[in-house]
Parts: C-alpha cells; structure tokens; sequence
C-alpha cells in the first residue's frame, strides 16, 4: 500500500473521514448481527425489536458513505490507489447495508420464534453456524481496516464450511420436520435464519474480494479459490 | 500492427550542458493510437517530443545518441530520423511529422492564407486543388462550420481555441503521418478544450498521435498509452487504463495519485 501522503492534507483528510466512516459502519452492522443471533438463540423479543429499529442507522451510514466517495471523485477524481479505495468503499458498504438487512431479517425470526415459545433442540446446530459467520464478517472488516490479502484470502475458504453448515442444518430440519410437524413452523423461521446468515457469509467473502482489489488491483470475484490462490 | 516510430535508448543532450536531458528512453507510437506523455516540468516530455521530428535542429549543437525510427511510406521498413543531414530533407521530415504548440501560433495573414502558405511551399500550385484541401483540413480541424464565410479574414481575429484548431487543420493540410502535440490545450478554456480533444479523437482514424499534456485527466480521456517520465527518464509506460489504474511503478502511482513522492 501506499503511504506517502497527498500534497493536499485536505484530500488525506477527506480519505481518512471516509475510512473511519466504512469502519464505524462496519462496527454497527456487527453488532446488529450479534444482537440478532444473541435474540435468536434466547428468544428476547426486546432485543430483537432493537436491531429492527436501529437498521435504519445502518441505512444513514450507507447514504452518508455514498455522498463522502460522491464528493470525492467529483473533487479529486482519484486514480490508482485512491480510485480503486473509492471503488472498493462503494462495494463494502452496499454489502454492508444488506447484510444490516440479513441482520433485520434474523431480528424479526426471533420475534416469531419467541412468540411461539423456544425449541431449544433446534438452535444447536444454527449457533456453530452462526459463530462462524459473525467470525467471518468481524475478520472480513479487520481485513479491510488492515489491508491484509492474508486474512482476506482466509475468510473466503471459510466459506465452503459455512455452505456445509447450512447444508447439514437444512438436513436436520427436515428430519425434525418429518419426525413432528408441530414442529415446522419453527423450523421453517430457523430455516430463514440460516438462509440470512448464509449470505452474510457471501456478503463478507465480497468484502474480502474488494480488499484484494484495492491491494493487488485484481478483480478476484467469480473465481474459485484455487485459482484465486494462483492469482496472488 | 507495426509501429509508425520507435524511440530506441534516446539520450539527448543541450548544447553546453553536460547532463543529458533524456536518458535511455524508450517509447514505441503505435499507428492510429494517441500515446500521452505525462510528467512534472523538467522531465523532459517536451524534449523528447522535440526530438521526435528534429525540431531541435533549428539551434545547432544538441546531441542525440540512440535511434528515433519512423516507418517508411512503404509500411515495410523503418528510418533513423537521426541520420537526416540535408535540411530539404529535415523539413520533408517535419511535414511528415507535425507538431502543434502550446501556444497557437496563426501566421499574420488570412485564414485561408494560413493553411494555403504551407500547401504552395510543399509545391502545390493549382488553385482548386488548394481550396479543396484547406477545406477538407479545416473540416477535420472541426473548425469548417464557424470559419467558412470569413476565411479572408485576419486569422489572429479568431478566438484561442480557433486559432489553436486552425494550427491543426494548417498541420495536417500537409498529410502528416504523426502529429506531436506540445500541450495543445493548456492556453485554452474547457470548451475550447474539449473540442481539441474530441477532434483529436476523431483525427487518430487517420494519423499516430503523440501528445505532452500537464492535465492528466485529459491523458486519461484521449490517450490508449502513456508514458510517466521523470528526472529525463521513462519512468513506466503502459496502456492509459494500466498506468491510471495500477500503475506497477510507485513513483508513477504517487505523480498520479497527487501525492509527495
């Protein structure tokens, strides 16, 4: 990376204000994904209804981050680095905002499952799962905040073990669902959950791709991770 | 496609200096493709760019070492400019070379003079035949539509960027295979700018382009290749996209980029 500073302090300002805006952001949208976890798995309504309300701080970040790069191109039209941080910040907070929407969604299965009363047996295998996503989405943002190919090469091959996560928690869903249809409603509000943090897991390899862009100057998306090791 | 010149290991040295001014450069022009070369001042942008149709020779004493190729009309072979000695031959030179200047620099006399001046030096005599191309190079110079019904007017009446695309529609009256632009647009307001360069992209379909430009941005508007030179050195050359985007050297990234280097 480079670290030589721009002969406008200004413009270094500027790109340090957008940093720290895509850092904080990324912050909140962490803790919107464990407080909607944490609701899930304990089935606390209240804490539910908070994630849901506080997405729309989520939504502020990401109208605000995109008049900050807005600025910034219409200003300093950035080349190399600076462009390709302008472009990478873009991408991050759009998968950032959905995955606040992930976040909402899980918040507002956790309100229908509390509503239901809880099926302690069900959530066993969406907590490993869910551990493993939120690891993903904390190291994708430390990746980001770091510049670090390493860490963000390492969050994507998690995501074949998040994908047989799933795969193995659909499957016992089933099999409960076949075993007591009393208990498919359940099930099914689980099966979203674990569909949303599914994607959080994409949404977090994204991140991580962007990372790689805005280090190496490749685009590494739609590749698999052979070749994406090949690549670096 | 071959290319219409090929800067080889150019060293070039001022008369009386004892520091060469460009070192070791090398810089192909494809044919039909616009090549910007950017840098700070002193780099020596403009030197090479002088160099490339031997403008330099009007003041004795300059050295070059190295080769500056220029494709014979054949499209087979190559020349060393660097090996013309006879002055008839320097100017047939510059006529297949031409170069535009920072500056516009219209000839005290009518429009029409202008670019008919340089037409009946190079021995064209048959007057339809001379209206003919003073039309045709003006159309191309984009400047036909708002000079037609006065080009016997004094050309200094045209505003800037007029007279600056009336230097070109004089330049390429003579069929040049290369035209060298000098910062073109740098005297000129944005408009005028603009339609500098939308001809420039117009004129490439016909001839090679290499231009020397302060504003990067207009490199990376008009260019398919640029140069990063630095202290009279190539520092990195590559398509307009690789040195804008991932330039592989860092100075290169930091001139770019706007940052100390």
């Amino acid at each position: 990376m480079i670290k030589g500073q721009h002969i406008s302090h200004k413009f270094d300002e500027e790109v340090e204000a957008l940093t720290s805006s895509v850092l904080s952001m990324g912050g909140l949208v962490c803790q919107q994904l464990n407080s909607a976890v944490t609701a899930l798995l304990t089935c606390d309504k209240a804490m539910a209804e908070a994630v849901i309300e506080d997405d729309v701080k989520v939504n502020t970040f990401d109208v605000k981050i995109d008049e900050q790069c807005n600025r910034i191109i219409v200003m300093r039209q950035p080349t190399a680095t600076d462009l390709r941080l302008v472009m990478a910040i873009i991408k991050t907070t759009n998968d950032l905002e959905r995955i606040g929407d992930e976040a909402k969604r899980i918040a507002r299965q956790a309100i229908d499952i509390s509503a239901r009363g809880p099926i302690p047996e069900l959530f066993d295998s969406i907590e490993q799962l869910a551990e493993r996503v939120k690891d993903m989405l904390n190291r994708s943002l430390d990746a980001f905040a770091r510049k670090n190919i390493e860490e963000a090469v390492s969050v994507i091959s998690l995501d074949t073990k998040v994908d047989k996560d799933y795969e193995n928690l659909t499957r016992q869903q089933i099999t409960y669902m076949m075993e007591d249809p009393r208990k498919i409603p359940a099930s099914i509000d689980l099966l979203w959950s674990a569909r949303a943090l599914e994607r959080i897991g994409d949404r977090s390899c994204n991140i991580c791709e962007y990372v790689i862009y805005l280090v190496k100057g490749k685009d590494v998306r739609h590749i698999d991770l052979e070749e994406l090791e090949d690549h670096l | 496609m071959k290319n219409m010149m090929e800067v080889q290991a150019l060293t070039f040295t001022y008369n009386g200096a004892t520091e060469p001014s460009l070192k070791r450069i090398n810089l192909p022009i494809e044919k039909n493709k616009v090549t910007a070369l950017i840098g700070p001042s002193g780099c020596g942008k403009s030197t090479l760019l002088r160099g490339m149709n031997r403008i330099h020779d009007l003041y004795p004493g300059h050295r070059y070492d190295g080769t500056i190729n220029l494709l014979n009309s054949d499209g087979e072979a190559y020349t060393d400019i660097l090996t013309i000695k006879k002055e008839a031959e320097l100017i047939r030179l510059r006529q297949r070379v031409g170069m535009i200047f920072q500056k516009p620099t219209p000839f005290p006399m009518t429009i029409f003079e202008n670019i008919a001046y340089g037409l009946k030096l190079s021995g064209v005599k048959k007057r339809t035949q001379i209206e003919e191309v003073v039309e045709q190079s003006l159309r191309d110079a984009a400047l036909w539509g708002e000079v037609k019904d006065r080009l016997s007017l004094d050309a200094r009446s045209l505003s800037g960027g007029q007279q600056q695309r009336l230097c070109i529609a004089r330049a390429i009256a003579l069929k040049p295979e290369v035209i060298l632009f000098d910062e073109p647009t740098s005297a000129l307001d944005p408009i005028s700018t603009l339609a500098i360069e939308e001809m420039i992209s117009v004129l490439r379909e016909q001839y090679s382009i290499c231009i020397v430009t302060h504003n990067m941005q207009q490199a990376a508007r008009i260019s398919d290749f640029t140069g990063f030179m630095y202290l009279g050195e190539m520092v990195e050359f590559d398509k307009t996209e690789t040195i804008f985007m991932k330039p592989s050297v860092k100075q290169t990234e930091d001139y770019i980029s706007g940052r100390f280097g």
